[in-house]
């Protein structure tokens, strides 16, 4: 196996591949990155069998933690199996924060979460706000401390789909992407690495203080978001809230208690942003 | 980096042999312990302060994930309890949940999975009638081979899932599929069984390590088989004493399980240390393919040695049905493989 070492935020992974391509692209993206010595979590990249190494080559998601039913991905979307390994095992494995399934940028020290599903455009928004005056925590994660609820960051490669992939190129000019994967299981994928301050800053984390949960594709409105109802979507958001018991209980209450939360409809990305830059005044 | 699970059974059995390990051989251990359920055991038996401070936060994600299960395998048992409470027969938890449930060492960190429980044969269609109607578990596939498969020939019910936890239930009423050579005496195991406070029961002390040794050598490839010869080495560990011995062998000889749990003494003893009588430590020619399969797991996780890990699984199927009806049983099933590709 090829390795590859990389550490995210407070997670540091190890990266096994069978062919060296896949490594040369992630230690390309992945360079301004720290390299641990010891890895929270082993991804493992290799074929679904042993034809499949040659003959119309396949890479099969595997880690320490695993889907029992996974779909190999095409060898060409190589990079994006070893995301979604390191996703996987944030999300099956890690235990040291409340995970909830998020995007976050940070101002003065303060955390604007947005979550929704995919599609909702919290990738796409997070990265906007992070060319513009925010810095940009993660895409994907936000990890709740338990003790302190500050969110650590967790700035992963940022996964662009479909038409944020055109969006972000004609905005971030001087952008490093990895390679445009076309028919993807979610479309046309590919990443940009995040904005140098926030891989200088992955280890600093911030206070939140405002929660959204944007929706792409609707007339701009802005709604309130009741604790009942703030609580059962946040719930769902977390991978490891039941797995956390009571400590996640605590956590997860203390964020809904403290944290004003809106839900807020966009149709474009300008929109969007006004919308987060007026609600942060009012709210934050 | 090292190149099979020795790594892995040397951190268990004496855990002061981790002091030696550099950045990749703990980034080695902890791959193996996952890839074979074993971070929680583990966790429990590494002193976290002679570990790197990295290594220490891993171990404690794995003990609270190991908390976590075991709340999770009590609380499916308790669910269990009381979809059967019209139900009179003795209802004997298995397996892991029975090794929490008994607060025995072979539970302390130990992975859980499925719910596993034994009940007396001629009531497998009450029980399975509570647990759909009143317990809210379905069927997990409607496959009318595998649905008569299980009926007909294994020693449990088809697995039931939960329709909102998601958890499985399997249903046994006895230890060995009914294809299997040896004729365990699954009445004798019931009638022994030892009440809990919570109105379930576990087995008897040696049935309890009769079952982990049949299910381990007597059935199966021997996946998973380095967690199960830990639980082995756990339960030989805690029942220790003379007449305990002797009680395994009578039991065993009455299971006509002999040789399995003979192999299952001598592989705990040699693998993990497991203190047993002389009597019981013999020389056998065969185990060493044993300790070659169950240590056939790389630095990375990955599972190694392709050709022994094939004829053991072969010899599963072996095991567990004459030479006709496997034949039988893999064209049915290539067929139905050919039919849904």
């Amino acid at each position: 196996m090829h390795e590859f070492r990389v550490q995210v935020g407070p997670a540091a992974f190890r990266i096994g591949s069978r062919w060296k391509q896949p490594l040369e692209q992630l230690t390309l993206l992945y360079a301004d990155y720290p390299k641990p010595d010891i890895a929270d979590f082993t991804v493992r990249l290799d074929a679904p069998s042993p034809l499949r190494r040659f003959v119309r080559r396949q890479v099969a998601i595997d880690g320490d933690y695993m889907l029992p039913d996974a779909v190999p991905l095409p060898f060409d979307q190589a990079l994006l199996a070893a995301e979604m390994g390191m996703n996987l095992q944030m999300a099956l494995g890690w235990r040291r924060h409340l995970l909830l399934h998020a995007s976050a940028v940070e101002r003065d020290g303060r955390a604007l979460i947005m979550t929704g599903l995919s599609g909702s455009g919290k990738s796409t928004l997070s990265a906007m706000l992070g060319l513009r005056g925010w810095r940009f925590m993660g895409d994907e994660f936000v990890l709740l401390d338990l003790v302190s609820g500050a969110a650590a960051p967790f700035p992963r490669l940022i996964s662009l789909k479909n038409e944020a992939i055109g969006a972000m190129q004609a905005t971030a000019l001087d952008g490093k992407f990895g390679p445009l994967m076309q028919g993807t299981p979610k479309g046309n994928i590919r990443h940009l690495v995040p904005p140098a301050d926030a891989i200088a800053r992955m280890a600093e984390p911030a206070q939140p203080a405002l929660l959204l949960f944007p929706r792409f594709g609707y007339p701009g409105a802005v709604r309130e978001v009741a604790p009942g109802e703030n609580f059962m979507r946040m719930t769902q958001a977390s991978t490891n809230y039941v797995a956390m018991g009571e400590a996640g209980f605590t956590a997860m209450t203390r964020f809904i208690k403290s944290v004003p939360a809106r839900a807020i409809d966009y149709q474009d990305g300008d929109e969007a942003v006004a919308l987060v830059e007026n609600l942060w005044d009012r709210l934050a | 980096m090292s190149s099979d699970a020795m790594l892995l059974i040397a951190a268990l059995r004496d855990p002061s042999s981790t002091r030696t390990l550099d950045a990749s051989g703990w980034t080695a251990l902890i791959a193996m312990a996952r890839a074979e359920q074993l971070i929680g055991t583990l966790a429990h038996r590494l002193e976290p302060e002679a570990a790197p401070s990295k290594i220490q936060a891993i171990l404690a994600d794995a003990r609270l994930n190991a908390d976590y299960q075991r709340r999770s395998a009590l609380w499916e048992a308790d669910c269990a309890a009381r979809a059967l409470v019209d139900y009179s027969g003795k209802v004997v938890l298995l397996k892991g949940t029975a090794y929490v449930a008994a607060g025995l060492k072979a539970g302390e960190g130990r992975h859980i999975g499925d719910l596993d429980i034994l009940v007396v044969r001629q009531d497998l269609p009450q029980v399975e009638a509570l647990l759909l109607d009143k317990g809210g578990w379905e069927w997990v596939k409607e496959d009318v081979y595998d649905d008569a498969y299980y009926r007909d020939h294994m020693h449990e019910l088809p697995p039931l899932i939960h329709k909102e936890r998601d958890r499985m239930i399997d249903v046994h009423h006895t230890i060995l599929p009914l294809t299997a050579r040896p004729r365990p005496d699954a009445a004798a195991m019931l009638a022994d069984g030892t009440r809990l406070g919570n109105g379930l029961y576990v087995l008897s002390r040696p049935d309890m390590v009769i079952h982990s040794a049949a299910h381990l050598f007597a059935d199966g490839d021997l996946a998973g088989g380095l967690r199960n010869l830990w639980d082995i080495h756990c339960l030989l560990g805690e029942f220790d004493g003379p007449d305990f011995w002797t009680q395994l062998a009578e039991r065993a000889k009455h299971h006509q399980l002999v040789a399995p749990i003979e192999r299952a003494v001598r592989l705990a003893h040699l693998l993990y240390g497991t203190a047993i009588p002389k009597d019981w430590n013999r020389w056998n020619a065969q185990d060493k393919w044993y300790i070659t399969r169950l240590t056939a797991r790389d630095g990375w996780g990955c599972p190694t040695r392709k050709v022994i890990r094939l004829i053991f699984y072969i010899r599963s199927h072996w095991l567990r049905m004459p030479p006709l009806m496997l034949a039988r049983h893999l064209w049915t099933k290539w067929r139905k493989a050919k039919g849904a590709s």
